[in-house]
């Protein structure tokens, strides 16, 4: 692989860049590998990645029905956090920021991350209090955060409105470490580099059959012909049922629209992320100039990419309420990605029912967060075959034992 | 945005008007019965890639609960029924045999709700 | 130079001369015009810069496919930035300023990226700015956040309105020209609900300027009689400067409608946004002319043939005293003929085809034009406006044959049909060999709720371009019955596909070659990409940024993915396209937010007696839609100190708190008891008539969602109360069980909530206040704790419950929601004597917390259940089942180890600070610092004279007394020790009085 750097595009210029290797290979599919990754979306080349990077396995294939990063990589808000409440949460999206900060050299792929800091507002009493809890629990995971009062958010964020009529901002949960980075790059840089480990990415190659004897698995059916596995990774979010399905068990996952958009570029003028959950929207500005927004997910199971309109005006609506200047940018475009919602919200990362079998998926609308550490910890489940600490505690018993990991604590309701 | 009718009320409904209840026919497991059984009860989800039977409110309406079978993929709306029924209409069943021979409706394949549980 | 013409121009009022102001200076237009067009009148030519390279840009198009003519327009609240010159109307006092460049147009530092574009290509920044790593977020990025970016920041709010509408129509028609007017007519003619929306400010699209004529009528008189027999008819809606930006599943369509974007500040809304239910929608939205692709086709002079077509006909402009045009197809000529026709020199025509014979090119020649068959242009020459072409032949490498001397180029490489809205929600292309172009299968329609296509396509937008075959294809589109209307067969020899020009070109030729012209993306950019493995169609619009400017590749796509295919060796439909989005065109975000804005930006629940706290110093809290009072001040009173002293006044004297927002739902019917039974954890059932009992409710995965209390008023019917936050929800939760698992059992839910104003009156002067109002036995004996009675109290019909969550004497008072203000009032003015204070939420906090009572939201955050709490007295031992029973069973629920509730006092009297968490020795094997426990409620107690508070604790019951560290943010650890939850009045002597 040749190596990136501003050298070698002054170099190419001269040329005209007729010199410039492909990033990755496009080979035909061996018969047999020693793991099968189904999905090269950010978490499925992640997983490959660590999987050579961190234990010698090379053997590996990632098998792409579409294009490679063309689901929810390719279609999110880039946002990424770490500070989550609960325990297992912080320390698997902790180790992906850690990761993201160090991606860019690892990878040799300029992903742009952009530790710019990132604000969730609070917007009523009990949201107070919950942030409160939050910071307090960061302090003890290691996950640096602070409480900032309303006088530092409007100093962080020059064009939001403190002191709406309805909802004025109390304060908010401040992670410095927090930002964005380029989504298209973290599947390409990570494709990348797989690809120069020697691993096979296949992209336009559906799985059309799982097949299994004696309850362990044998290898796929694809497109593309047979192919026999030791081991296979399941990463596909959004189809994440269908792909069980062929492996003959249920998750407790639906598969459902989330919705975002883009305003037309202008100057820069937000630094950073700012998440109001009271108001239900987020936004941060890209390099571009644009205005990325997201909400919530909508309400029905739908494979469509497509989502209902009412909530993009849901979304619109919060975010003029918390930056009034936004109100004569326009809406360049809409789309939608088709997210995995488990029982309680948090992803798994789990053996299976199926031997050699292993499921990653559930993450919800925050899985680009993760992508580095969910490959990490998956690629420790798939090697090892049992969960390392940073996966244990998302295995799919947990719904069987009633031991959920529940983020979303301001569900409760104050009197 | 959807558009369902209430088979209640008879109204053709914007989905701004409905509250979803997630996937229908769920058999309640309780006291007595089994890890598996309650886990499967309270989390498996079916979350077809094609015909999918869900539960609606006519939140902002008639307040009666439905049936809708819909295709996840089309978004096309095959019928609604009310929920006060352990099983679909055959007549649906039979359109949607009729629409989309490969859906899995093996779950009706049995005559009678006894048998279909 | 480009100038206004002295003569013609059909869409202008020469005797309304307007006044505007560009980058400030000022100039002037005519009424009719667009911005765009009163710029070249004022030779205006350099209207913008590039995205990436700061490239001079001039306008190109002459609708809202325009890439390179965006302007900030208007100033301080209605600033608008990256508005189209092209779809924007002059008026008296515009102002507009050009954009991404500094200091001036002219002369903008930041085109020194041009100078360097060699060595930023299609993705240079993935693979620099790597190293060091902390110069991406200090350096590098910041440098190109600033050089990136178009428009300018808009400061503070919006000064203008926007309004949302409903329509429903059988057929909805996006565009009005002779396509739109033909479906339109058609539909309406048999007897359906049309709406005929057109984006721009007159009918008639294109075929005006094109010269077609229809039924033996010149186009624009067949428009004019046509929109005139439409308004005549009462089943059709008609608006112009309405663009249909978006179809949506199950029919559902997207309009905006610019009200008042001419007329700033005329108190009229600026916007409208249509949401509008169509059976069938009609796409007639014309078709979008391809530019060509060669070396400086990006120069400020460089525009589409159609749209120097408009700019003639429409707003006499010329666009140079000289036009070149460059040409693959016949439908040029028409410009050509146009500009002829206003006195205007056409040196030559360039056409890429070999042979060129066809009526339309005869005709030019036929006037003494030159016709250059099999050539090229191999250069546009220019700075930054265009001083003349090279020309090649179209078959080499690029070799200068022969320059000429011009002041514009007028380009067209074909027509794409405006798939957009066909696409948006799922129908299908199909790409047409002949006539090189993706248009609509009309096998694969969009479809609707019943599966029934909910799209059609009209005119240009199918694909056809001739007048004959659009009116043709337009009518049966909409279903005509009868003859269409007809114009004369066109005789147009076929097009041929050119993606580059000439087709040999080299590298240097290519990186000069602009596809996308706003983010600067060329030839070499897409071909670069294809040999870096960016295959897919996606992949190539990410890596280049192709088609992601504002236009969102109205221009680009095409010769974008046509350019990809021919580097893949592959035909054009194996590469495809990238992903219709919505919207068609920008649409304001204003618009979309609609009224709900400021004050009324959510709807504002108000109790019976919110005006009366108004009125009286309250501080309030949002608490859901409603709003509560937090406290009252009084002047010169913090906040604290107003709840102190509404604590200390209820417990010594009396206090009055609104409860109304709390949920009051009744439960009826023979099976009511069984019913909730089935929903609160304990026996609802045996509860006596005239009785209240408090209860707890889970959901059936195990989990406490709502407590209150509960009371029987009659056999068969119980009362609910619920959390504030409850009310909705749980009774949505009990008609869900009702209705789709316990269907035959015979029970009604009915949500009172604000039928009754609920008012608790608590305090040691509780009862002589109620004994004075008059009307009912309040006594002890008659109205013991835990019961209720009905009756009037001064006057006022009453539901009196004896209930306390505040641990005083207690009577919650529920009357008529109309009648809630007036008792409100009776209680304030009777109880003065009593020392009466009005106590808000915060109060009502800490006097619950002082007791030990838990609160919804504060001791539960969904992942509480009720053995945690130490509400095991609440759970009936006798059912066999309620919700949540089985899931409650569950190892991890059942596990002796559980966080358990706990009073936490602090050893130094100070209030432990929200949220905090108990450590335990030692960490994890993620390293994280091992917990025992957690804060969940935590107040300064006025009563104690210090710090309490309530947390879950590992064991908790079973630790009294021993000490936790609470660590803080600063690193200070606060110590607390474990104690009994009831801090006030442990044996309950002073509510049961």
């Amino acid at each position: 692989m040749k190596r990136y750097s501003v050298f070698a595009v002054a170099r190419e210029a001269l040329r005209w860049h007729t010199g410039w290797e492909r990033a990755w290979r496009s080979p035909q599919p061996k018969s047999r590998y020693d793991v099968v990754v189904i999905g090269a979306g950010g978490h499925g080349l992640a997983t490959a990645y660590y999987l050579g990077k961190n234990f010698g396995i090379t053997n590996v294939a990632v098998i792409e029905k579409g294009w490679l990063g063309g689901g929810n990589t390719g279609r999110n808000t880039t946002i990424i956090r770490s500070n989550y409440l609960q325990d297992p949460s912080a320390a698997i999206y902790d180790k992906a920021l850690q990761l993201y900060e160090g991606l860019s050299q690892d990878l040799n792929y300029n992903v742009m991350f952009s530790p710019r800091g990132l604000l969730m507002l609070a917007q009523t009493h009990h949201e107070v209090r919950g942030y409160k809890r939050t910071v307090h629990a960061n302090l003890l995971q290691g996950v640096a955060t602070e409480w900032i009062e309303p006088a530092k958010v409007k100093e962080l964020v020059p064009i939001i409105n403190i002191d709406g009529p309805r909802y004025p901002v109390l304060g908010a949960l401040y992670q410095a470490r927090g930002g964005t980075a380029r989504h298209d790059a973290v599947a390409w840089g990570y494709a990348r580099a797989c690809s120069a480990m020697g691993m096979d990415i296949i992209q336009q190659c559906e799985v059309t059959g799982i097949r299994t004897a004696n309850g362990a698995v044998q290898g796929i059916d694809t497109a593309r012909g047979a192919i026999d596995c030791g081991k296979l990774a399941i990463v596909v979010a959004g189809h994440s049922s269908v792909l069980a399905g062929m492996a003959g068990f249920r998750l407790p996952i639906e598969s459902m629209a989330l919705q975002a958009l883009v305003s037309e570029p202008i100057k820069p003028c937000m630094d950073v992320v700012v998440m109001a959950n009271t108001v239900h929207g987020y936004m941060s500005q890209s390099d571009k100039g644009e205005m990325v927004i997201g909400g919530g997910t909508d309400g029905f199971n739908n494979y469509t990419q497509r989502g209902s309109w009412q909530h993009v005006e849901e979304t619109v609506r919060a975010l003029i309420e918390t930056f009034p200047m936004i109100s004569r940018l326009k809406m360049l475009r809409q789309w939608g990605g088709i997210v995995d919602m488990t029982g309680d919200r948090s992803p798994i990362l789990s053996a299976t029912p199926v031997g050699n079998i292993f499921v990653n998926c559930g993450w919800g609308t925050g899985g680009f967060k993760a992508i580095p550490g969910s490959g990490w910890a998956m690629a420790e489940l798939v090697a090892k075959g049992t969960p390392g600490p940073l996966a244990a505690e998302f295995g799919l018993n947990r719904f069987r034992e009633g031991r959920f990991i529940d983020e979303s604590v301001a569900a409760g309701v104050a009197h | 945005m959807l558009i369902l009718t209430c088979p209640h009320c008879g109204v053709t409904a914007e989905e701004t008007e409905l509250a979803l209840g997630g996937e229908a026919h769920l058999k309640r497991y309780g006291p007595g019965d089994s890890d598996e059984q309650f886990e499967a009860y309270m989390f498996a989800r079916k979350n077809p890639k094609g015909v999918h039977f869900e539960r609606w409110r006519h939140a902002y309406g008639c307040g009666k609960w439905f049936i809708a079978a819909r295709c996840t993929v089309t978004l096309e709306v095959f019928g609604t029924y009310p929920a006060q029924t352990a099983r679909p209409p055959a007549d649906l069943l039979a359109a949607i045999r009729a629409k989309r021979p490969s859906a899995d409706l093996s779950d009706w394949d049995a005559a009678t709700p006894e048998d279909a549980q | 130079m480009s100038a206004r013409l002295s003569r013609g121009g059909r869409l202008i009022d020469r005797t309304k001369p307007l006044s505007f102001r560009f980058d400030g200076r000022t100039m002037t237009g005519f009424a009719g015009d667009t911005l765009a067009a009163s710029l070249l009148a004022n030779d205006q030519m350099l209207v913008g810069r590039s995205f990436k390279y700061h490239r001079p840009r001039g306008i190109v198009a002459s609708g809202p496919e325009e890439p390179n003519a965006l302007v900030g327009l208007g100033e301080g609240a209605r600033f608008e930035p990256n508005q189209r010159a092209t779809t924007t109307e002059t008026f008296d006092g515009l102002t507009a300023i050009s954009q991404n460049r500094w200091p001036t147009l002219d002369l903008d530092v930041g085109a020194v990226n041009d100078a360097l574009a060699r060595f930023l290509p299609a993705g240079f920044y993935y693979k620099m700015f790597i190293h060091p790593r902390p110069f991406w977020k200090h350096v590098y990025e910041p440098f190109i956040r600033q050089s990136a970016g178009l428009g300018r920041v808009p400061q503070g709010g919006d000064a203008d309105r926007y309004e949302q509408a409903y329509a429903f129509c059988d057929l909805l028609v996006a565009g009005g020209g002779i396509a739109g007017l033909t479906a339109a007519l058609a539909g309406a003619r048999a007897g359906q609900r049309v709406i005929l929306l057109e984006q721009a400010a007159h009918w008639g699209g294109r075929a005006p300027v094109d010269g077609a004529a229809i039924d033996g009528q010149p186009a624009a008189d067949w428009v004019a009689g046509t929109v005139a027999a439409l308004a005549a008819m009462p089943n059709v809606t008609m608006r112009l400067r309405t663009q249909v930006t978006g179809l949506y599943d199950h029919g559902y369509a997207l309009a905006g409608e610019r009200i008042a974007d001419h007329t700033p500040g005329d108190g009229r809304p600026r916007q409208r946004l249509w949401r509008i239910r169509a059976g069938m929608t009609v796409v007639a939205a014309g078709a979008i002319e391809r530019p060509l692709s060669f070396a400086g086709n990006d120069l400020p002079g460089v525009m589409l043939a159609g749209a120097v077509r408009d700019f003639v006909v429409n707003w006499a402009i010329s666009p140079g005293d000289r036009t070149v045009i460059v040409t693959n197809n016949d439908d040029a000529y028409r410009t050509a003929l146009a500009l002829l026709d206003a006195g205007l020199v056409v040196p030559a025509v360039i056409d890429a085809r070999a042979s060129v014979t066809g009526a339309l090119p005869q005709a030019v020649r036929a006037r003494g034009v030159r016709v250059l068959e099999g050539r090229a242009v191999a250069k546009v020459k220019g700075g930054k406006r265009v001083a003349g072409v090279a020309i090649c032949a179209q078959a080499g490498q690029g070799a200068v044959l022969e320059e000429i001397g011009c002041d514009a180029v007028a380009m067209s490489g074909g027509w794409s049909p405006a798939v957009h809205l066909w696409s948006h929600c799922g129908g299908k292309l199909v790409w047409d060999e002949t006539r090189s172009m993706f248009r609509p299968d009309p096998a694969r329609p969009p479809t609707g709720d019943a599966g029934q296509p909910i799209a059609v396509t009209a005119g240009a937008a199918s694909g056809a371009l001739t007048a004959a075959d659009v009116l043709a294809d337009a009518h049966a589109a909409a279903g005509g019955q009868g003859p269409a209307p007809s114009a004369a067969a066109d005789d147009e020899a076929p097009m041929e596909p050119v993606w580059i020009m000439p087709q040999g070109a080299g590298p240097a030729l290519k990186a000069k070659m602009w596809l996308d012209y706003q983010n600067d993306v060329k030839v070499s950019d897409v071909q670069l990409a294809a040999r870096e493995g960016y295959e897919s169609v996606e992949h190539t619009k990410r890596y280049t940024t192709l088609g992601m400017a504002t236009d969102q590749g109205k221009l680009s796509n095409i010769n974008g993915l046509a350019v990809l295919s021919d580097a893949l060796h592959q035909p054009i439909p194996a590469t495809g396209t990238t992903t219709f989005r919505p919207p068609y065109t920008p649409l304001t975000l204003g618009a979309i937010g609609g009224e709900a804005r400021g004050e009324i930006f959510q709807p504002l629940r108000r109790t019976p007696i919110h005006d009366w706290h108004q009125a009286h110093g309250v501080e309030w809290e949002p608490v859901g839609l409603w709003r509560r009072p937090f406290c009252y001040r009084r002047p010169g009173e913090s906040s604290h100190e107003a709840v102190n002293r509404e604590v200390r006044n209820t417990r010594e004297r009396l206090g009055l708190l609104d409860a109304s927002t709390l949920g009051k739902l009744v439960v009826k019917g023979p099976d009511a008891g069984r019913f909730l039974d089935m929903l609160y954890t304990n026996l609802m059932s045996t509860l006596p008539v005239g009785k209240c009992r408090y209860g707890l409710m889970c959901s059936d995965n195990g989990f406490l969602i709502d407590d209150g209390v509960v009371a029987r008023l009659t056999e068969d019917t119980w009362l609910c109360h619920t959390t504030t936050g409850g009310a909705d929800r749980i009774h949505a939760h009990m008609e869900d069980w009702l209705q789709c698992e316990w269907w035959d059992w015979k029970v009604h839910v009915a949500n009172l909530t604000e039928q009754f104003a609920q008012v608790a009156v608590v305090g040691p002067e509780a009862r002589r206040l109620l004994e004075k109002l008059g009307g009912m036995d309040v006594s002890k004996a008659a109205l013991p704790f835990m019961t209720w009675a009905e009756g009037r109290l001064a006057g006022i019909p009453a539901r009196v419950f004896r209930i306390s969550f505040s641990g005083e004497l207690s009577y919650e008072v529920a009357i008529p929601a109309s009648r809630g203000a007036e008792f409100w009032e009776a209680c304030v003015a009777a109880g003065a004597e009593f020392g009466l204070m009005p106590y808000g939420t915060e109060c009502l906090h800490v006097l619950r917390a002082e007791k030990g009572f838990i609160m919804i939201g504060d001791e539960t955050d969904g992942t509480v259940i009720p053995q945690d709490l130490g509400l095991g007295w609440a759970i009936s031992k006798k059912k066999a089942d309620y919700l949540g029973k089985r899931a409650q069973e569950r190892s991890h629920m059942a596990d002796p180890a559980r966080w358990r509730l706990v009073g936490l006092e602090t050893l130094d009297g100070s209030v432990l600070p929200e949220g905090a968490y108990a450590v335990a020795e030692g960490t994890n094997a993620n390293g994280q610092r091992l917990t025992q426990g957690r804060v969940t409620s935590t107040y300064f107690s006025p009563t104690l004279g210090r710090g309490i508070a309530m947390g879950l604790v590992r064991h908790g019951p079973d630790r009294m007394g021993e000490v936790l560290d609470f660590p803080t943010v600063g690193g200070k650890v606060v110590q607390a020790r474990i104690v009994d939850q009831v801090f006030y009045d442990r044996e309950g002597a002073k509510q049961d009085v």
